[in-house]
């Protein structure tokens, strides 16, 4: 019973995070910005999520659900190393792309990656 | 508990959808990709979820582990192929900037 109840309490953590990193996606106005929200909230929503469920999973305790509750703590360390890479990945992509990141007060066409680059083409020279 | 794993995965279908919304209508390719991350994310969990549902929670474990793997995969040979040059992510009509921007050759000189 007390199992349970912990169990839904971290299940509802992780579905209330991963309704905040959608929130993010849809809402916020730069893809810097919405893949910030992503990448920071998916992790943690996967993390409680599993978590709650590799505890579900430990109901009946033997040998076979703890081989199975390992391997979603597996599951969770996977995801740990691999969201941070693909958010830096993609990332990188959009920078070394020439994507310019979003600014409140900036006009259309005011900003570009080439102006924000000159300064360091001058010191080279 | 089987309800509410249920409804907790209908749930997760529902957020799923709504960050497909950014795949669709995405200003730029690196939007999607966000989005198919996102989603791809999301997916671990609720194939753990359907493990449990159909009550076969150690072979669900294993595809949910495989399928973090090739999203991962997927992302990261996405970001690699964007890396590669300047504006490729820009979508014809929609940005159109690729014609303002300097070339990188014109750049490294």
């Amino acid at each position: 019973m007390i199992l349970n109840i912990v169990v839904i309490t971290f299940m509802l953590m992780g579905l209330f995070f991963y309704v905040g990193g959608t929130v993010g996606i849809l809402r916020l106005p730069d893809f810097y910005t919405r893949l910030h929200a992503a990448g920071k909230l998916d992790t943690l929503g996967a993390l409680a999520m599993l978590f709650g469920l590799a505890l579900f999973n430990l109901h009946e305790f033997n040998i076979d659900t703890l081989q199975v509750a390992l391997k979603i703590m597996l599951a969770v360390a996977f995801v740990f190393i691999a969201s941070p890479t693909a958010t830096h990945a993609i990332t990188d992509a959009g920078l070394v792309g020439g994507l310019p990141p979003w600014r409140k007060h900036a006009r259309a066409g005011l900003f570009s990656p080439a102006a924000y680059r000159e300064p360091k083409k001058r010191k080279e020279r | 508990m089987d309800t509410f794993l249920l409804y907790s995965g209908l749930a997760l279908v529902l957020i799923m959808i709504l960050s497909m919304y950014r795949g669709i209508v995405g200003p730029t390719v690196l939007d999607r990709i966000i989005s198919v991350n996102a989603v791809g994310s999301k997916t671990v969990v609720l194939l753990i979820i359907i493990g449990f549902l159909y009550g076969r929670v150690d072979m669900f474990v294993d595809i949910a582990l495989a399928y973090a793997m090739l999203n991962f995969v997927a992302v990261l040979a996405a970001a690699k192929y964007f890396y590669k040059r300047r504006g490729l992510h820009e979508e014809p009509g929609q940005g159109a900037r690729l014609t303002d921007l300097p070339e990188r050759e014109e750049e490294n000189a």
